[in-house]
């Protein structure tokens, strides 16, 4: 009955496609001025976990590659710009202008995604899996260890807010509302980006690789370097949302790069359905929203986490978008 | 010369506690193709308990026995109930995401009930204290974790190569659905072997508590060297575990003593050595 009612709504939305793109402009641009500066913040979070989750869907959902390291790219990003922008003594004269950080930040982690996809890719599946929560655990160690460089357990701190630079003028995100609307322009950069990839001849080749790989390589794919691709891409737009989250609080910590931060995106991305440019953002609200409601009434937040992840794994593998699809078949 | 005795009887100390828990952990992948990553959760619960059984009945010996068992039951309770639902061709990301929850599950309750301090278990009084070994002193209870540690290994062994139900374990390793079409009731032997991991775990807790004590973070922090050992040695048989560990355990002593720093990059850069000459490890049966 519910699957019913929802298939309906789904219906009603995508006649009226129209209406509803203007009444969600209108809200994604009103929002950061009716709100309290802590459900903005709130908002802020969302948006960028939606970058990080739909970067692993890519991987996961699109090429059939489970990573468990994703985290490290999510980390890369925020040591990287957190390093260029807060230690003065490297005079590298990159300061806070986002149009120079983001090329290197982006270069950086697909120069690393190459490198750790040349071990990793030769596996699948489980191989993989382990190999990519290796990885990143061992960045995490250097995060933890190289403090002359990393700042040790404490992270780098004093990131500043960015700025965009071009020829005399600058225009400095300072303030929260302005922050909204930089992570905002990113994200929906990011979405559409994803959009034109998984549809295009590339994505559709990728889609053959998580279909079946062995038959995709006898048409003549050199499908190593489609997925070490897939791989490169998915870790440069991990890296924006790395990037924008050490800005957003000044601060890149060892956490970014930690199993914790790499599971829970995965769950993100479970919960919210793989395969789907939807399921990632929506994953990435309910869970980045839930933890302040349940707080009210219970302290074992993580325990909850567990239990919502099973409940999803054994009851509703295709996540909320596979629910609010009912029976409907994925195309 | 003494340093360099003593960190290589202390890899080998690591690398035994290493081969208990790989071995728990292969077992089970090789049986029912499950990679799970609450194994380092049964670590540190059968830690806990083994800390609860000494300071309830003071006595560390009751805690080797009660922990695993405990925890093996737990173990098939789990299977049974849970795991059991998620066994199918294309669904290995829904079991590994399972055990994830499990793990945070754990990890959650085990902070909830025994605290986030760090915590140590007392060595039993029969092996406290030192002994001279070859010009140097050497901690009695980690000398005796090696032989101990070699022991499992050798009963292991016997179990899985010489008696009927490991001749079961192995043909259900090569082929779970033959044997199950041979009248080989298929779901007890993956309950038993679930159990058996687990319990493995459970005692590699026990017996590493007095060495590296127990914190929260322990959990992951096994797993991952764990997995590590599995990947080197390849999964699914007890051979790979043995020698995988051995080369893991080694790499990251010595990798503390001598690079603290990278340690740990030491050991992924033997890891990425490995795959690149033998993608599925040194003694792996099923390639990827």
């Amino acid at each position: 009955m519910i699957a019913i009612q929802l298939t309906n709504t789904r219906a009603w939305l995508e006649a009226h496609q129209r209406l509803v793109l203007a009444a969600a402009a209108i809200t994604a641009i009103a929002y950061p001025f009716v709100v309290k500066p802590y459900i903005l913040s709130l908002g802020i979070e969302v948006l960028i976990f939606a970058i990080f989750a739909m970067s692993l869907d890519l991987l996961l959902g699109y090429t059939g590659l489970p990573s468990f390291g994703h985290a490290a790219f999510f980390g890369l990003g925020a040591y990287i710009v957190a390093y260029m922008t807060s230690r003065n003594e490297l005079a590298l004269g990159l300061t806070d202008n986002l149009l120079l950080a983001l090329p290197v930040v982006l270069l950086a982690t697909a120069l690393v995604a190459v490198v750790v996809g040349f071990f990793a890719l030769r596996t699948s599946g489980i191989y993989f899996l382990m190999i990519t929560l290796a990885f990143a655990q061992m960045l995490f160690s250097i995060a933890i260890r190289w403090s002359s460089v990393t700042g040790g357990s404490d992270g780098l701190t004093g990131v500043p807010r960015p700025a965009l630079g071009l020829g005399g003028f600058t225009y400095a995100f300072e303030s929260r509302e302005s922050f909204y609307f930089l992570v905002l322009g990113l994200f929906l950069t990011v979405w559409l980006l994803l959009r034109r990839i998984v549809s295009s001849p590339f994505g559709m080749t990728l889609r053959g690789i998580r279909e079946n790989e062995q038959r995709m390589r006898a048409l003549g794919y050199n499908t190593f370097r489609y997925k070490t691709a897939a791989f490169a891409l998915a870790g440069m737009f991990a890296s924006v949302s790395g990037l924008l989250l050490a800005q957003y609080f000044w601060h890149a910590a060892p956490q970014n790069l930690y199993w914790a931060m790499s599971g829970q995106v995965l769950i993100m991305l479970v919960v919210g359905g793989t395969g789907t440019l939807t399921g990632p953002i929506l994953g990435a609200a309910l869970m980045r929203l839930l933890p302040n409601f349940a707080s009210t009434y219970t302290d074992r937040w993580q325990t909850l986490l567990g239990l919502v992840l099973i409940m999803f794994v054994l009851f509703a593998p295709k996540g909320i978008v596979g629910v609010l699809r009912g029976g409907r078949k994925q195309p | 010369m003494d340093t360099l005795i003593i960190q290589f009887l202390n890899g080998l100390v690591f690398s035994m506690l290493l081969f208990v828990m790989a071995a728990g952990l292969s077992l089970i992948f090789g049986q029912m193709n499950v990679i799970n990553l609450a194994h380092g959760s049964f670590y540190m619960l059968g830690g806990y308990v083994g800390l609860s059984t000494v300071r309830l009945l003071d006595s560390f010996w009751l805690a080797l026995m009660i922990a695993p068992l405990a925890v093996g039951a737990l173990g098939v309770a789990i299977e049974y109930l849970l795991l059991r639902r998620l066994y199918g061709t294309h669904r290995h990301l829904d079991q590994v995401l399972f055990t994830f929850g499990l793990a945070l599950i754990a990890a959650d309750l085990i902070r909830w009930n025994w605290g986030a301090y760090v915590v140590s278990v007392p060595a039993p009084p029969l092996l406290q204290g030192q002994v001279p070994f070859f010009g140097i002193q050497f901690p009695l209870y980690r000398l005796s974790l090696i032989g101990f540690g070699l022991i499992i290994a050798m009963l292991l062994w016997i179990f899985i190569e010489r008696t009927r139900i490991g001749a079961i374990v192995r043909a259900g390793v090569s082929d779970a659905r033959m044997v199950s079409g041979l009248g080989i009731n298929i779901q007890l032997v993956f309950a038993g072997v679930f159990a058996l991991g687990t319990a493995l775990a459970a005692l590699a807790g026990v017996i590493g508590a007095p060495v590296h004590s127990l914190y929260p973070g322990l959990d992951f922090e096994i797993l991952i060297l764990t997995l590590v050992v599995v990947v080197v040695g390849g999964l699914g048989t007890l051979k790979g575990a043995f020698f995988g560990s051995l080369v893991i355990g080694m790499a990251d002593t010595f990798g503390k003593a001598f690079l603290p720093e990278f340690a740990l990059f030491i050991i992924f850069a033997v890891m990425a050595m490995v795959l690149l000459l033998r993608p599925s490890g040194l003694f792996g049966l099923k390639a990827s």
